[in-house]
């Protein structure tokens, strides 16, 4: 059987109630339908790892898939607080690991690579060094001197959506490509969405673009608008007016849970949740072209 | 000539946006230093090279972005990298000259919290926590902090240190031995604050207008003067067309302030 099957067919394969879930993305191309579809399937004692949680995770842990969050940067980006997760971990509902952007992206790196952990410069921030005993530090064998280290961070699953892929899951990602490589390899399954399924000769006219390998992929899924309120640089523009939309709604969990009754619960799927959207949405998200020069692979 | 009025964002940014140099490499965050950089850029400092954490390297954003991570830093920038190559190859490395911090708390010796208000274990109040702040505050050459000048702002001591100023004085930071310099300037509404020999931040200018006793009422330790305190010249005009007309037209990030 092959890889390429629906959305709920593959969070139903390989995303399990206790999983440590890795949903890539930084700010960019951030899986939201799979994130929905993990909610309507309504897994359970997830452990949620992202840089920046964002909205996505902010709507998980509303709709009560989560145990714990593992983050960096807990914020709506650009907008203030991520009301929910932060509510959730002042009531101590929610389980909590904290780290800094690099040490984050330095344990998925150690995943990603099969170390056993990665050093890094002493930043002199000992306060979150010391509230996370994950945080250690070593003696470099050559210096003499201190240097800090993170263990690796081995998520049960990746969700990475990219702009296209084949059916094997070879994938061209551009814009910004945030963790979206380190999470797929630090991860025992991958799931990978597309704005496009292309033919592999597509994959093959541009390799240097291939962020992402077939063979690390376990299921691909063709989910046009998977990344909305989030974008896909290129596809559709990141609907900031949502953004600020989400701080009035989560404010208030009843309007957080009619929220997710209606956009989420009351659509079968991304297709479905896009045309509710309708298409003065569609207008304002929509992109002009700004296509980058060719280059020339030669023929040998 | 007649003064010009202004509010407190576009004074805090303008006043920011004079502390870059041209050819500075700058590690931009979202809102006011964003706008600052944009300034420096058309005026003093054409040769500004702005980068952002979500990995963008000469970024000529052709709207206001919202977010660190938006669209419009892409399309036209010089490079594009992953999260861990910025942090690494740039930051890490020392190719940064200028970062920008912000937070809920900064302290007498520039320490700065963006993690809780309270215990850590059971916060009163969850912030968003470090981002890149605790990298940029130790890595970059020069850190520059714009902030509202209020005293439950400036205790003299963090709640929580999520990123390092001179710590407990700078003997300190420098027996840590982080390649950045620390924090060379606070930009308030009220003036601008630099860290003396042993790394205590005291008052070395006021904008026009405000007064000693304002900035000492406001802060949270025994806030003193530097010897030969400055004036900052006011905003001129062109800065302040340039913030209205050019960058921030549907005062996005200039609303409120007086």
């Amino acid at each position: 059987m092959g890889k390429l099957i629906s959305l709920a067919e593959a969070v139903a394969r390989y995303v399990q109630d206790g999983d440590t879930v890795y949903a890539a993305g930084f700010t960019h191309l951030i899986p939201f339908a799979v994130g929905h579809e993990i909610i309507r399937q309504r897994r359970r004692n997830l452990t949620l790892a992202r840089a920046t949680p964002d909205l996505v995770y902010d709507q998980m842990v509303a709709a009560g898939c989560a145990k714990k969050v593992i983050f960096s940067y807990m914020g709506n980006p650009g907008v203030g607080s991520l009301r929910l997760v932060r509510a959730a971990v002042e009531a101590g509902e929610l389980e909590w690991e904290e780290y800094s952007h690099f040490s984050m992206i330095s344990r998925l790196t150690a995943g990603a690579t099969g170390l056993p952990f990665m050093p890094m410069n002493p930043t002199a921030a000992g306060d979150l060094e010391r509230a996370n005993p994950s945080y250690r530090t070593v003696t470099d064998p050559y210096t003499g001197g201190q240097v800090v280290v993170v263990p690796p961070l081995k998520p049960d699953v990746a969700i990475v959506h990219v702009q296209r892929a084949d059916e094997e899951g070879n994938a061209h990602i551009w814009g910004i490509i945030g963790e979206q490589k380190e999470a797929a390899f630090a991860s025992q399954r991958v799931i990978l969405s597309a704005e496009e399924i292309v033919p592999a000769e597509v994959i093959r006219s541009d390799p240097n673009r291939t962020l992402i390998p077939g063979f690390i992929v376990d299921a691909v899924c063709h989910v046009p608008f998977c990344s909305h309120p989030s974008y896909t640089q290129g596809y559709y523009d990141r609907d900031n007016a949502f953004y600020l939309e989400w701080d009035e709604i989560s404010k208030d969990r009843q309007r957080a849970q009619a929220y997710l009754d209606e956009w989420v619960f009351g659509v079968k799927d991304r297709q479905e949740y896009w045309e509710k959207l309708g298409p003065q949405v569609h207008r304002r998200l929509k992109v002009k072209r700004r296509l980058s020069t060719p280059v020339d692979y030669g023929s040998y | 000539m007649a003064t010009l009025s202004y509010t407190s964002p576009e004074l805090l940014t303008i006043n920011a946006a004079r502390l870059l140099r041209d050819g500075d490499v700058v590690f931009v965050g979202v809102g006011l230093p964003n706008l600052a950089c944009n300034l420096a850029r058309r005026t003093h400092a054409p040769n500004l090279v702005m980068i952002y954490e979500a990995g963008v390297i000469g970024a000529q954003p052709a709207r206001l972005p919202l977010s660190i991570g938006d669209p419009t830093l892409v399309s036209g920038a010089l490079s594009v990298c992953s999260m861990y190559d910025i942090f690494a190859f740039y930051l890490q490395r020392g190719n940064v000259d200028v970062g920008f911090l912000g937070g809920a708390q900064i302290d007498r010796f520039g320490n700065i919290n963006a993690t809780v208000i309270g215990g850590y274990a059971h916060p009163k109040v969850r912030l968003p926590g470090s981002g890149g702040s605790m990298e940029i505050a130790a890595w970059a050459d020069r850190c520059y902090i714009i902030t509202p000048h209020q005293k439950r702002r400036f205790p003299e001591k963090v709640d929580f240190c999520t990123s390092a100023g001179f710590m407990s004085g700078r003997a300190e930071r420098e027996a840590a031995r982080l390649r950045g310099a620390g924090p060379q300037a606070v930009v308030t509404d009220l003036g601008i604050l630099e860290p003396d020999a042993s790394g205590e931040l005291v008052l070395t200018a006021l904008h026009p207008g405000a007064t000693l006793e304002q900035a000492q009422t406001n802060t949270g330790w025994a806030l003193k003067a530097a010897p030969e305190l400055k004036t900052t010249p006011p905003p001129s005009a062109e800065e302040l067309r340039i913030l209205r007309e050019e960058l921030d037209p549907d005062k996005i990030y200039l609303k409120g302030g007086e």
